[in-house]
């Protein structure tokens, strides 16, 4: 297992190892005894067995009521374990989850949405989740967490970290071509730490020239996962030499892709849709602030073709 | 049919192939296509069985393959996740569901009961064209694009991916009706066609454990039929039931699937179980211990397993309560099994252990299976499924129990009767090593899964963090150490066809009824009606080496035969 | 074994079975586990029912109105009158009554063929007025539910202009695939007794042997049960 990075994790592990006790015991007696038998009791076909008794009640009954009481046991830590793990504290702090696919989005209480989740140490955070499409789960190993994230719907799940660190986060469960893509990362922050990265995000924006921003708007929220800018196509078309150049599109066309045409294409994906791709694409209307708009746009701008 | 006058007498040894049997009776392709005969239903369900073991077989193969490196080793995304999924839907739909009681129990059920044939011989066959028409189905959903949903087909993937779900649902729909079929006609077999001095607690424990599938089969597919027709129609004309978009609940879907294929995995095990009851007991020339009790686990397990599916759904999302109880349920599903295992341990205690390819097979099972069920507590066990839920300890998990339980066993059966089916003995040795390597083979490939799982490797995962590189590699190189115990074991079974000794008709010195009659046995089953007593007392039977067999040395027949 | 006197003369005795009660007594407990097959197969759709009921039960109470209750009641009664006449065509089978067995037959299967027109017309009209499921769920304007509004208030005791629910589609969706399934085993059913009648026809059934009729007969009963479920849940919610 992963070093436990929360206290329910640490709960979990010691139940689990619990767990595996019993079980190594009763393997290796089943085991042991099966090859016990085998040696002392290996015969020639001829040979006829001693007679002895083809059933007894005391020791049936016996070894159905021993493992009855450990697995009644075991469930029930299991339940203990597990309602801590679901029970959310009142004091948490809370940060939207939206899993889509093949991308993990975090918005913060102030507005702002990043591609991993931020959180401070020794402090309970809630997490409120819901897909756009599919079904995803949001999975962190290293705090013995899981928990599906349905498209509609909330899920809640909470954690607590205990030490400081970047922990990795998986999707678990099946979503498509990008399953095993839509990674990323708990950032856990020492004291003080979290406020001072929260500010200095949120504002990032206003800090860089806007291409830049653009660039980074293209990788964490989501585009990436199904625009090249390489020149390949992906599941959506490639954003290299694509502004200012004519669109082939499904009803016709061609369109220029000019700055309109892609704004229009972020906000309503299947308003012009290019001619042999999927009408896939999620809307990131009430997701993307005009300005962010702007700003991937004059980073698409920056996608020249060589000449 | 042939008229039992002309049939010429079988060798002393009580093998008939020099004289008619089953096999030779009638010829041509029409007599097979259309034939009403039990046993030769058997041998095409076999046969079309290990064919679809192949094909899933490939895709595994393949599937390892592109897992050795962390990222593209052989093909992309998408294909891998339709070879993921073939796998999974083509070994459980095709192979592991009809598995052992279509193959194997459609041949032995009959003989086991002393009678003439199932109670439906008709169904008998329309169920195995039900199969035929299924796997039509799904090779044509593979022909027009496949699917990539993995085998669970959970919404609002499978509604909205654009591969071809509509025709391989459809053919699992067809599917189903080849089990409800086969599960009909042994529920009333059983109840109907035992000889006179059988009652219940005198039926082999072989047959307990069919007539436990056969209410599960018959039970749980309809809901999977109604649930794949409400799929489909999702699909094809967008009822809404399961989109979120229109209203719908996409959680709904999963606990209508679940109720069918968590049962469904005990249609796998069940008969597994009851072939162990034969041969631990017939290898160990010993009365299996504890009869009564591994009975009454074969219902309390049929029953039971309709109350524990929402175990795959503690993270989806459903209330705590529901939790806590399917984790109780659960957990009380596990002791009958466990009880079949301590069972089947004491039956070897105090025997004559004979370690012939069945009885490798056997013990095989015992490690595997245990390893299987204690696996389970961890899933079982609401707090650390979060952690393990959708990892690579499930994959080990309900492979150990599904393969190293389930295929396994089925292996032990297809050894064991083998010599009855089709009249000859295969080469212990060979066979013995093909075990072997099974086994080898089988748990390199999947304990390294458990400990990829607990670290957080997610399943269906087609790129993989580079820190769980060795356990895939090692993984793989199991999966081809397991390919090539396969192929020796097929090649020594096909090897015996040509070169194997005639078997005599009671090689293991078993009790059951089907010994009594030819290997190959006639198509009417038996010449002379079989002598009825306890299907465990092996005592009766002694080793002739003259026929290289056993012959029954106590009560009617053995008086006749003096 | 029954002896093979008994197999060669007897030509309704199957050759796996011993006597001719076994194997009745086979063929009686393989149909009532294939009923019990059919009653799993709709338990589901009951069960989404309940769930969509329980939690969206505005749409329900909402979207039954547009059902109309004459035509639903009228089948129910045809179904039943027919169970009727399949129960006494199974009697005159057993006693070889050859005419009256025909007749029964014929009037069961007429039944059949009034249940499906209706539910014909009323799939038409439901076409027509747009009330479909899912995305083709668009109610025409002048879709007007077969009670009037006034009554439905007056029987709510609510103001006389309800409110239209969300995802009424919901409701038609369960609905088409409720009754579609259960049509579909109507006609199979009818198929069943086109069948049996045939073989009425040749004299085929009898006190000696009628048990065809018996199963078909069984066949019918569940047919008629299932639909006697869905027109209460369907057409009389309050």
């Amino acid at each position: 297992m992963p070093p436990a990075a929360t206290a329910t994790a640490g709960d979990v592990d010691t139940l689990f190892h619990f767990i595996l006790g019993i079980s190594a015991a009763f393997f290796l007696l089943i085991v042991g005894l099966m090859v016990l038998f085998v040696f002392r009791y290996h015969r020639g076909r001829a040979a006829r067995p001693a007679p002895s008794s083809s059933h007894n009640t005391a020791l049936e009954l016996t070894w159905t009521i021993i493992p009855l009481i450990l697995v009644v046991v075991i469930f029930g830590w299991g339940v203990r374990v597990f309602l801590d793990i679901n029970t959310v504290p009142a004091d948490a702090y809370e940060v939207q989850v939206t899993g889509q696919k093949w991308k993990w989005f975090f918005t913060y209480p102030n507005g702002h949405v990043d591609e991993n989740l931020h959180v401070p140490v020794h402090r309970p955070v809630r997490l409120v989740m819901t897909s756009e499409d599919v079904i995803h789960s949001f999975f962190v190993p290293a705090f013995r967490i899981k928990r599906d994230v349905l498209p509609g719907r909330y899920t809640k799940l909470w954690f607590e970290a205990t030490r400081s660190g970047e922990f990795q986060v998986f999707c678990a469960e099946y979503c498509g071509a990008g399953h095993s893509d839509m990674l990323a990362q708990v950032i856990v922050h020492e004291p003080g730490g979290f406020e001072k990265w929260l500010e200095q995000e949120a504002n990032v924006l206003a800090k860089l020239p806007p291409a830049e921003a653009g660039a980074r708007l293209y990788k964490m929220r989501g585009c990436a996962q199904c625009h090249s800018v390489d020149g390949k196509a992906g599941i959506g078309p490639t954003f290299l030499g694509l502004v200012g150049e004519p669109v082939p599109l499904q009803t016709g066309g061609p369109v220029s892709a000019d700055e309109n045409y892609i704004r229009e294409s972020i906000l309503e994906p299947q308003a012009k849709l290019v001619a042999g791709f999927q009408p896939v694409m999620p809307t990131y209307k009430g997701r993307l602030k005009d300005q962010e708009i702007t700003a991937i746009i004059s980073y698409l701008k920056t996608l020249q073709k060589a000449h | 049919m042939t008229d039992a006058i002309t049939t010429p007498a079988p060798a002393a040894s009580g093998n008939a192939l020099a004289g008619a049997n089953y096999l030779n009776q009638e010829r041509g392709l029409r007599s097979w296509l259309f034939t009403l005969d039990h046993k030769r239903i058997g041998m095409m369900y076999l046969v079309s069985i290990l064919t679809s073991f192949l094909l899933g077989g490939i895709f595994a193969l393949l599937v390892r393959t592109e897992l050795l490196t962390p990222t593209k080793t052989i093909m992309d995304a998408k294909t891998y996740n339709q070879m993921f999924t073939l796998h999974g839907a083509v070994m459980i739909f095709l192979f592991i569901i009809p598995g052992i009681p279509a193959a194997l129990g459609n041949f032995v059920l009959p003989l086991m009961l002393g009678a003439r044939d199932v109670a439906f011989p008709r169904l008998n066959l329309a169920s195995y064209y039900c199969w035929v028409g299924g796997a039509v189905l799904a090779l044509v959903s593979m022909i027009l694009g496949s699917v990539d949903t993995g085998w669970t087909f959970y919404t609002p993937y499978s509604t909205t991916t654009d591969t071809a779900v509509i025709s391989m649902v459809l053919g699992v729909f067809v599917l189903g009706f080849s089990s409800i079929l086969t599960g009909l006609n042994f529920i009333v077999t059983i109840h109907k066609l035992r000889p006179e001095g059988m009652g219940w607690f005198g039926m082999p424990l072989f047959v307990w454990s069919l007539y436990g599938t056969a209410i599960i089969q018959v039970l749980a597919t309809p809901v999977l039929g109604i649930t794949l027709l409400l799929l489909a129609l999702e699909k094809a004309v967008g009822i809404g039931i399961f989109d979120p978009a229109l209203g719908g609940d996409p959680v709904l879907f999963q606990h209508f699937f679940w109720f069918y294929s968590h049962p469904a995995v005990y249609i796998m095990i069940l008969p597994a179980m009851g072939i162990i009851s034969e041969t631990v007991s017939t290898f160990s020339r010993k009365h299996i211990f504890g009869y009564r009790f591994i009975a009454y686990s074969s219902i309390a397990i049929a029953v039971i397993s309709f109350l524990v599916w929402g175990h795959h759904m503690f993270v989806s999302g459903q209330s705590n309560l529901l939790g806590v109880i399917f984790s109780f349920l659960t957990f009380m599903v596990a002791i009958p099994s466990a009880i079949k295992v301590f069972n089947w341990t004491a039956t070897m205690y105090k025997g004559s252990i004979w370690l012939a390819a069945p009885m490798i097979y056997t013990l095989s099972f015992l490690f595997l299976f245990g390893i299987g069920g204690l696996t389970g507590l961890f899933l079982g066990s609401l707090a650390t499924d979060v952690h393990l839920h959708d990892t690579y300890f499930v994959v080990a998990h309900f492979h150990y129990v599904m393969f190293g339980g389930t295929v396994i066993a089925f292996l032990a059966g297809l050894h064991y009767w083998w010599p009855k089916m089709l009249g000859r003995m295969y080469n212990q040795r060979w066979a013995n090593i093909a075990a072997g390597l099974v086994f080898v083979g089988f748990n390199t490939t999947f304990f390294v899964q458990f400990v990829m799982g607990a670290k957080g490797m997610p399943r269906r995962y087609y790129n993989y963090l580079p820190e769980f590189m060795p356990y895939h590699v090692a993984s793989t190189i199991g999966s081809y150490i397991l390919a090539v115990g396969f192929f020796i074991a097929a090649g020594v079974l096909l090897h015996s066809l040509f070169r194997g000794k005639p078997a005599p008709a009671n090689p293991w010195g078993s009790a059951t009824l089907e010994w009594q009659t030819t290997s190959p046995p006639p198509t009417e089953n038996f010449a002379v009606t079989p002598e009825v007593g306890d299907p465990y007392d092996v005592e009766r039977f002694q080793y002739d080496a003259s026929i290289d067999g056993y012959v029954v040395t106590r009560g009617p027949l053995a008086a006749a035969a003096r | 074994m029954g002896t093979p006197a008994e197999h060669l003369h007897d030509p309704h005795l199957q050759h796996h079975f011993s006597d001719r009660r076994q194997q009745l007594e086979a063929f009686k407990l393989g149909m009532w586990i294939f009923l019990g097959t059919e009653v799993l197969l709709f338990s589901g759709l009951f069960c989404a029912y309940a769930v969509y009921r329980a939690s969206h039960p505005e749409v329900f109470i909402y979207a039954h109105r547009f059902l109309d209750k004459t035509m639903g009641g009228v089948n129910t009664l045809v179904l039943i009158f027919s169970s009727f006449t399949m129960a006494w065509a199974v009697r005159a089978a057993q006693i070889g009554a050859q005419r009256a067995l025909r007749r029964l037959l014929g009037i069961t299967l007429a039944c059949g063929f009034v249940f499906l027109g209706i539910k014909g017309v009323e799939y038409q009209h439901k076409w027509k007025e747009g009330l479909l499921w899912g995305t083709r769920y668009v109610p025409q304007e002048h879709a007007a539910p077969a009670q009037t509004d006034h009554e439905a208030a007056a029987e709510l005791g609510a103001p006389a202009a309800p409110v239209v629910p969300r995802n009424v589609h919901l409701f038609f969706g369960i609905y088409f695939v409720m009754t579609g399934l259960h049509g579909l085993h109507v006609i199979a059913g009818m198929a069943v007794l086109a069948w049996l009648l045939l073989r009425a026809r040749r004299g085929d059934f009898g006190a000696s042997y009628f048990t065809p009729v018996d199963l078909g007969g069984l066949y019918w009963h569940l047919v008629d049960l299932i639909w006697i479920y869905l027109f209460p849940l369907l057409y009389l919610i309050h």
